[in-house]
């Protein structure tokens, strides 16, 4: 199997990854020989296999009550955005 | 010369010296040995000689524990509250943590003494340290070799004496394989023993943190105060905390050893497997008995791994868009333009290539070929590793299949990069803990013999290790132009 540059752009595309056209031939290369590895689990006999869900048997995702547990840090949090105004994540105009 | 921290310890306690006075001297190791190792991203001088003395503080009332006044690291993966925390990364290089993880404000209420941030594999995604936005570690025994990674920076730290005790993560051997490429004690726990609440998120299913130390000692008493439930992470595990220094006296007879075949094989290289050889004889000496132990699906554990983990991967990088936190490009004409040259910037070239093949992996109509085929493999391989435990108490392999090798050697390869894993994968996939302690030299270069155990069996794998460094002085080597202890 073999991945194109034109492949790679797509992937990028939906990983939100802006690719120049030279980089996009290189990890077409090494997507190619990783996947090429990656098919030697064709090999496997895993027709009666459960697809494993959690590294610990019987470990089940614990839940807890949709409660609020601490205060609103908003200013703190804020002081690591690119950019804030009155309190406000500023992005690009997203409707015209 | 105090060369552990349980020796640091004792000597505090006897009145030797002050964790001021330690806490100083590991910072003047620090800066002089940054310029040609590159271990540390960050260093936080008066912040640590502040805890330091309160540390002291804390002694004089009467209530300090083994940790306390004991200077150290914290792999810049850790949330570390109100200091850089980069994940070796441009995309966090200007992130200031709002809050500490659980593994850091366990080991601060402990008295540990924080003196900077170790460097890593860009989001803990390499095997030598070389893709850290901050430049590659250099390995203390030979500058010219990388230290592993993703953890390079903690290994190369203990390595060099900076400090005895540096955190750690392993997502396929990160802990694991540095230590056994610089000589020093690696132990990646259970997963879900040790918290990942504030820790940096590579592959969810796989990430755990752990230590590396000098001797398997310091490594129980460091994993004493980090591991236990955490309702943070909601795959902590809720089971008792054995006392891990209290169980390195059991002894070794009677102990079943199984040695795995599948390591002993191809691309092994002599010069490893002779002293692996050798520990495996010690243990034997010390009573424990050996058979040979065969693990059918183990080979398929690194295509495995570059499924799920790139797969898990690319859904938790999905979170670093630009917007509320870390780099962001200049002049975005749109939000599509914000996020893809924001992450395209602010990602280095192996975070995006795992980021890559994880949403390929995930992409629709690809999904049961590959990320529910992998989840399928991995259930096999962790079913061999169940009936293996049925046989034996231990498994025991090389933890690499070469020392250090050459800065720039593997980089222009993924596959050969990847492969320096194929030992220490296996243990992430089925959840188990594991360890690498040194067991000898190939040339001027260290080598760890790895040993595995069954779920929660730490304080089983740290007794085994301990016994042998009672027995061996190997972990006490240190390179070269580097102390041999700490006081």
């Amino acid at each position: 199997m073999t991945l194109t540059p034109q492949q790679i752009q797509n992937i990028a595309q939906l990983a939100r990854l802006d690719l120049t056209p030279k980089q996009a031939s290189a990890y077409a290369a090494s997507l190619t020989t990783i996947m090429e590895m990656v098919g030697q689990l064709e090999a496997a006999e895993t027709s009666n296999v459960t697809p494993m869900a959690h590294p610990l048997t019987g470990q089940v995702q614990r839940l807890r009550p949709d409660a609020v547990t601490s205060g609103n840090q908003r200013e703190l949090y804020q002081r690591n955005a690119p950019q804030v105004e009155a309190g406000l994540y500023l992005v690009p105009r997203v409707i015209e | 010369m105090a060369a552990t921290l349980a020796q640091l310890s004792a000597g505090m306690a006897a009145g030797k010296y002050s964790s001021v006075e330690l806490t100083r001297a590991a910072l003047g190791r620090a800066e002089a040995a940054q310029p040609g190792l590159n271990a540390l991203i960050s260093v936080v001088a008066e912040a640590a000689l502040s805890d330091a003395a309160a540390a002291d503080a804390r002694r004089a009332a009467g209530q300090a524990g083994p940790l306390t006044g004991i200077p150290m690291v914290h792999k810049d993966i850790f949330c570390t509250a109100g200091v850089l925390t980069t994940c070796g990364s441009k995309m966090l290089s200007n992130f200031v943590a709002p809050y500490d993880a659980t593994v850091v404000s366990r080991l601060k209420d402990a008295g540990m003494v924080m003196i900077g941030k170790a460097n890593m594999d860009e989001f803990a995604m390499g095997s030598s340290n070389e893709t850290s936005f901050y430049g590659p570690v250099k390995n203390p025994w030979d500058t010219r070799c990388v230290p592993g990674g993703s953890s390079g920076g903690s290994a190369a730290a203990v390595a060099a004496r900076l400090v005895p005790v540096a955190t750690a993560t392993d997502t396929g051997g990160s802990i694991r394989q540095p230590a056994s490429l610089c000589g020093v004690t690696g132990l990646k726990p259970t997963y879900g023993r040790v918290s990942r609440y504030g820790m940096i998120a590579f592959a969810s299913s796989l990430d755990q943190a752990g230590t590396i130390t000098v001797s398997a000692e310091d490594a129980a008493l460091t994993l004493q105060a980090m591991a236990g439930f955490d309702p943070r992470d909601s795959t902590s595990v809720d089971e008792p905390v054995p006392d891990y220094r209290a169980a390195l006296d059991t002894p070794l007879a009677g102990l079943k050893i199984g040695i795995l075949t599948e390591f002993f094989g191809e691309g092994l290289q002599p010069e490893v497997e002779a002293p692996v050889r050798a520990a495996l004889e010690q243990f034997r000496k010390l009573g424990a008995s050996v058979k040979e132990v065969s693990l059918p699906s183990l080979p398929l554990s690194v295509p495995t791994y570059y499924v799920v983990a790139p797969a898990e991967c690319s859904s938790n990088l999905a979170r670093f868009d630009g917007v509320r936190f870390g780099h962001r490009c200049e002049s975005p004409k749109d939000l599509q333009d914000l996020y893809k040259r924001s992450r395209a910037e602010g990602f280095g070239a192996e975070v995006k290539r795992r980021i890559m093949t994880g949403t390929y992996v995930l992409s629709a109509g690809y999904y049961d070929a590959y990320y529910l085929k992998a989840q399928k493999v991995r259930a096999l391989i962790t079913e061999d590793f169940r009936r293996a435990f049925g046989e034996v108490d231990l498994l025991l392999g090389p933890t690499a299949p070469t020392p250090a090798f050459g800065l720039g050697d593997k980089t222009a390869d993924p596959i050969t990069m990847y492969l320096n894993d194929i030992y220490t994968i296996g243990a992430n996939l089925a959840g188990l803990p594991a360890l690498s302690i040194p067991c000898g030299f190939a040339g001027k270069l260290p080598v760890g013999v790895q040993l595995i155990g069954p779920h929660f069996g730490e304080a089983r794998l740290l007794a085994a290790a301990h016994r042998y460094q009672l027995e061996t002085d190997w972990h006490l080597k240190a390179p070269a132009g580097f102390p041999e202890g700490f006081a």
